[in-house]
């Protein structure tokens, strides 16, 4: 097999060599890696060794010639025996360079040749293309202020990054909303006042549940009109401030394959509802198992005291309920010590009567932990606020088939549930909030659900 | 009762269990034998633990990195002491280009397990070449570990972790710190994970993150505004690679405010790097700029006490930028 | 200290042969645009040989810091041909770093030798902490450092051997004095002639010695490698070689050596030295040579083979080995960016 040979690049910034003496004539039979030519470039005197044993066939250029690198200088008969060429890669990826062509960029701000290699690892290059004028890179700011970052004066009308968010979310319009920041800027607290006075004049449904700031649909577009607040209401506010106000609260979120408990439940859900005539709920299971964690390992279910914490013995269960007059939530006491089947009892009972407001004060007095079934409505994550004076809040969310890349690589479609905890960073660390979640996804994901029917 | 004690009785305890526990662990530096280290970290060392293992070094502070480096590679660990921050220049080819590389230039054949402790910080009338904040230059280094705690409990707990980690640790102890910031300190063995902040005052107007002695000025600032009913949260970032993004983030989510405090000079600062994390990551959580307070860009602190004073981010100085922030 | 058999001084002409032999491929391989960098070990080859020769015959256990110019220290201490190509072609499964590193760069603990930096001396000092190291752990290692006349010149190397000559630590100090730091010559260097003129002002013995000779290189060697195994503390040691070669192939030698000065040079090539003596001895004649080489050559063309068809190495781990614990390094990544 005859190939061509051809003048090596050398790996620096030359571009051509200068054709010295041949140390091999056509015919002569050579080895790979034998000598065939000396070529001298600015930089180096080099022999040009044979890539391929084999015999010449052809010397294709002459003593004196300037030749460019990557052009043919000598033809050669391959050795059949040895196997294909490794093909010079270096000959094959080094493109002509092409230069930009937006000159005032370049005297700007400097080019980055990246296609040169201007200089040798340990040296070599004199000047070469790679350098560009670093004077020049600055001329045009030579007074760069080392200073603090906020300019002298300031766009009032210039939002920040998060009222811009907000305004968005809510829909607001900022020149409604009266600026107490720098010039008159809108800051978070002045959106929040303005949101909190239009919450109490309008006629919306909100969810404190969902943390942050409530979702409010105005129904009247800009109108908007004064409602008196309720006492539910108004505790619920109360409540809710006095928790973001008083309590450092830390945010986890967990994601468990309940894939498995989804087709046991499937299977029993009937059988269960025939015999104990209620559901056989994911909040019920989910929340049992919630309440014999907590029991076993009583970090979370717990208060802060100021001077102490205070850990306590039972776990009496909060559910967090959606009513028409507002969120409740009713209390399963001494939640660890039931079976299952008196605890999905007992949560369907207090729902109900949480709905038809049939619901007794011992009935929503005494919780040390809250559980919300945010789920429901399909929300995937929640960042919910810490029932105070409790030290921890679990949501549920929706159930979501999703692709997952299994333990053996694989993909499958599995059914995962997102669990997102709040909790009071006084009293415990994301450490603890960490194993109480890692616990509670064991659980749900390897638990021989079947014994818990017994 | 846990006893109180001070920053530099917290690192002399620090040391003294761990090399109660480990046999590989030694002392290395100028006058850390018989003197016991110029601020007396390492009193008594000499007489419990022998010369061998409380070695006084000539006055060469390359020299006692590289050989601190040779002898973690060897799978001694190594505390190399530099007398004070400011001496630590001759060093940089030692941690920065060889022990920070050994292990990826090895695949991971030879790594480096020794920590290198030195004093640092300024307010001590230290002149140019007694007051340097170095951690900029190193944080800057992938390979690295930069630890400065600000308190006797976080020190103790921080240099037991440096002490046992597996890659070099520089840890800064700064030396205004060292006599006057006390605080209990358990007598058990317990550690600090290296890359952890810690929340030292909660708050929801604004975030101070700052780290070493300027966290005491940032608690200062924070009980003087509380009287306004101002409520600061207080970042120590406490490790500074690497650094704790969560923490920070976390915090900034809640305040939408953010002051980066630190005594190092302002320009390529730590300061720097967390602005601009944050605007990376946090940036539609953001109320107001994120502004710096930090120690003047000239080359080191002057010696005078008023140019001394003019240098440092003060009480003063933390307060009004704090107000500008607020009031932005 | 004993005169070397003429079985011995077959046995390292054969790997002198596979030295020099692999040095030129690695040169080929440049100058085809394949090895990004070579510096040459060619005329330095007695005084890396023949100093292992003695460390391994002399020292319970040793352990060698090399230089970039170490070829022959690596190759003697186990390195193959195959090894050491895929260092120069920066390919995957390179084993002393994985082609993180110049070639002959990286360590490995199992053949003894490492060899981190390119700030040339600084790893004096780490042979220092390594002997350090030994002395506190009562372990019988010798530690060998090898570096240049140029890096002499480093401070670092002054604070490393006073503080070896201390503490009287088991380590050697080994120069390859080629007489050229790049371009400057030796008389720029320093104002004395030898370098191993200093060691009295540390307090330890210092022995300057034909380095292109097998027989005093093993010599002088041994007799450090016995004073530090036994406690006497180090020996700075220079070997006068030659480096008829540019320092690197980045390097243009005939802006500062003139060409008969390159010639007198290769009058002292340790290789053409080595095969002298054994000819006037008698063991070695044209048959076994052309056997030696050609032996050499198939190594090394299939290792140069083996080598140009390896990969390089994937990117997926470019964050690996940054700390010990890897999610340090890609957390931050992450968080980052």
């Amino acid at each position: 097999m005859p190939a061509i040979i051809q003048l090596p690049h050398v790996g620096e910034s030359v571009t051509e060599g200068v054709i010295g003496k041949w140390l091999v004539k056509p015919g002569d039979r050579v080895e790979k890696y034998d000598p065939l030519v000396e070529v001298s470039t600015d930089k180096v005197n080099m022999e040009v060794p044979a890539p391929f044993s084999g015999v010449i066939l052809r010397i294709l250029v002459e003593e004196g010639d300037t030749i460019e690198m990557g052009k043919p200088i000598a033809e050669l008969e391959i050795d059949g025996a040895q196997d294909n060429p490794v093909e010079d890669e270096a000959t094959e990826n080094e493109e002509e360079i092409h230069f930009d062509r937006e000159a005032e960029r370049r005297a700007r701000v400097g080019e980055f040749l990246e296609e040169v290699r201007s200089v040798g690892p340990t040296g070599s290059g004199e000047g070469g293309l790679g350098r560009p004028d670093v004077d020049s890179v600055f001329a045009d700011d030579p007074n760069d202020p080392s200073v603090q970052g906020e300019a002298d004066s300031i766009n009032s009308e210039r939002l920040s990054p998060l009222v811009k968010r907000m305004i968005e979310q809510y829909q607001l319009n900022p020149e409604e909303i009266q600026g107490s920041g720098r010039d008159g800027r809108l800051t978070k607290s002045d959106v929040l006042a303005h949101l909190e006075f239009k919450e109490g004049r309008s006629n919306s449904r909100t969810d404190t549940s969902s943390g942050g700031f409530a979702e409010i649909k105005g129904e009247n577009g800009g109108q908007s009109d004064r409602i008196e607040l309720t006492s539910i209401r108004r505790t619920i506010a109360e409540h809710m401030s006095k928790a973001v106000r008083d309590i450092p609260s830390a945010w986890t979120m967990i994601e468990v394959d309940l894939s498995e408990l989804v087709s046991w439940r499937n299977q029993h859900k009937h059988d269960f509802k025939v015999q104990h005539s209620v559901n056989l709920s994911y909040p019920a299971i989910i929340g049992w198992f919630t309440a014999k964690i907590l029991s076993g390992n009583p970090t979370l279910n717990s208060s802060w005291a100021v001077d102490s914490i205070k850990q306590f013995s039972s776990v009496n269960l909060g559910i967090a309920v959606s009513t028409e007059s507002g969120l409740i939530v009713p209390v399963i006491h001494r939640a660890d010590e039931m079976n299952f089947t008196e605890f999905a009892t007992k949560l369907d009972s207090l729902v109900s009567a949480a709905r038809n407001g049939t619901l007794e004060l011992n009935d929503v007095q005494g919780g040390t932990f809250t559980f919300n079934n945010t789920g429901a409505l399909g929300s995937i994550i929640s960042v919910p606020i810490v029932n105070h004076p409790q030290a921890a809040i679990l949501t549920t969310e929706a159930i979501v088939k999703r692709p997952v890349v299994t333990e053996s690589d694989a993909i499958a479609i599995r059914s995962i549930i997102n669990l997102c905890l709040s909790f009071d960073h006084r009293v415990c660390d994301g450490h603890d909030a960490g194993i109480f979640l890692s616990s509670l996804k064991k659980m749900l994901e390897h638990h021989d659900f079947s014994s818990i029917l017994n | 009762m846990m006893p109180i004690i001070n920053v530099i009785e917290a690192v002399r305890d620090a040391m003294k269990e761990e090399m109660a526990r480990d046999a590989s662990v030694f002392i290395m530096g100028e006058d850390v034998g018989k003197r016991g280290g110029v601020f007396l970290a390492t009193q008594g060392f000499v007489e419990e633990f022998g010369e061998q293992r409380v070695i006084d070094m000539p006055l060469a502070e390359s020299g006692i990195a590289g050989i601190a480096v040779g002898a973690a590679m060897a799978g001694l660990r190594p505390i190399a002491e530099i007398q004070f921050a400011d001496f630590i220049s001759p060093t940089m080819n030692q941690i920065v280009g060889e022990a920070a590389r050994a292990r990826y230039g090895t695949k991971g054949e030879v790594h480096v397990p020794m920590v290198v402790r030195s004093p640092y910080g300024g307010q001590v009338r230290g002149g140019l070449f007694h007051s340097q904040s170095v951690e900029a230059y190193f944080a800057h280094t992938p390979g690295l570990k930069v630890v400065a705690p600000s308190t006797p409990f976080d020190a103790k707990g921080l240099l037991k972790s440096a002490i046992r980690d597996n890659d070099p640790v520089l840890f800064l102890e700064h030396k205004r710190t060292y006599r006057s910031v006390r605080g209990e300190v358990p007598n058990t063995d317990y550690s600090i994970p290296i890359g952890s902040a810690d929340v030292k005052r909660a708050g929801h107007d604004a975030t101070i993150v700052s780290y070493g002695l300027t966290i005491h000025y940032a608690l200062q600032a924070a009980e003087v505004l509380e009287k306004e009913g101002i409520q600061i949260e207080i970042v120590d970032l406490r490790s500074i690679r690497p650094l704790d993004t969560e923490t920070i983030i976390n915090s900034v989510s809640k305040t939408s405010r953010l002051l980066v405090l630190h005594e190092d000079n302002l320009t390529g600062g730590i300061g720097a790097e967390i602005s601009a994390i944050v605007s990376e990551k946090a940036f539609d959580l953001l109320d107001a700029p994120i502004m710096r307070c930090a120690g003047l860009d000239i080359p080191a602190m002057p010696f005078a006490p008023t140019l001394e004073a003019a240098y440092m981010p003060s009480l003063e100085k933390i307060l009004a930028t704090t107000r500008k922030l607020l009031a932005y | 200290m004993r005169e070397l058999d003429p079985e011995e001084l077959l046995d390292i002409y054969e790997t002198m042969i596979l030295v020099r032999t692999l040095d030129e491929r690695v040169w080929t391989l440049n100058r085809q645009g394949k090895a990004a960098i070579v510096a040459s070990s060619q005329g330095h080859e007695a005084a890396q040989l023949g100093s292992v020769k003695a460390l391994s015959e002399f020292a319970e256990s040793y352990f060698c810091f090399t230089y970039y110019r170490d070829m022959g220290v690596c190759v003697a201490q186990g390195l193959t041909p195959k090894d050491v190509l895929l260092g120069f072609l920066a390919k995957e499964g390179e084993p002393i770093s994985d082609a993180r590193q110049f070639p002959l760069h990286g360590a490995s603990k199992e053949k003894g030798f490492m060899n981190l930096s390119n700030v040339v001396g600084t790893h004096v000092p780490h042979a220092v902490g390594w002997a350090l190291a030994s002395k506190i752990n009562k372990l019988p290692t010798v530690t060998a450092v090898y570096f240049g006349d140029g890096a002499a010149s480093q401070g670092e190397i002054h604070e490393a051997m006073n503080f070896a000559a201390i503490h009287k630590l088991p380590v050697i100090f080994l120069c390859e004095n080629n007489r050229y730091a790049i371009s400057v010559p030796i008389e720029q260097q320093m104002a004395i002639t030898n370098v191993a003129d200093r060691a009295q002002a540390y307090g330890i013995p210092g022995y300057t010695v034909d380095g292109t000779d097998i027989q005093q290189v093993f010599d002088v060697t041994a007799q450090a490698t016995v004073r530090a195994s036994e406690g006497e503390g180090p020996t700075l040691i220079e070997y006068q070689v030659e480096r008829y070669l540019p320092h690197t192939s980045d390097d243009d030698d005939s802006t500062y050596r003139t060409p008969l000065d390159i010639e007198k040079s290769k009058q002292r090539d340790p290789l053409k030295k080595l095969r002298d003596l054994l000819l006037s001895k008698g063991v070695l004649n044209d048959k076994i040579e052309s056997e030696l080489i050609k032996t050499a050559k198939q190594k090394i063309n299939s290792a140069t083979e083996f080598a140009e068809k390896a990969p390089y190495p994937k990117a997926d781990d470019v964050l690996e080995h940054v700390y010990d614990n890897n999610s340090i390094s890609k957390d931050q990544h992450d968080a980052n960016h």
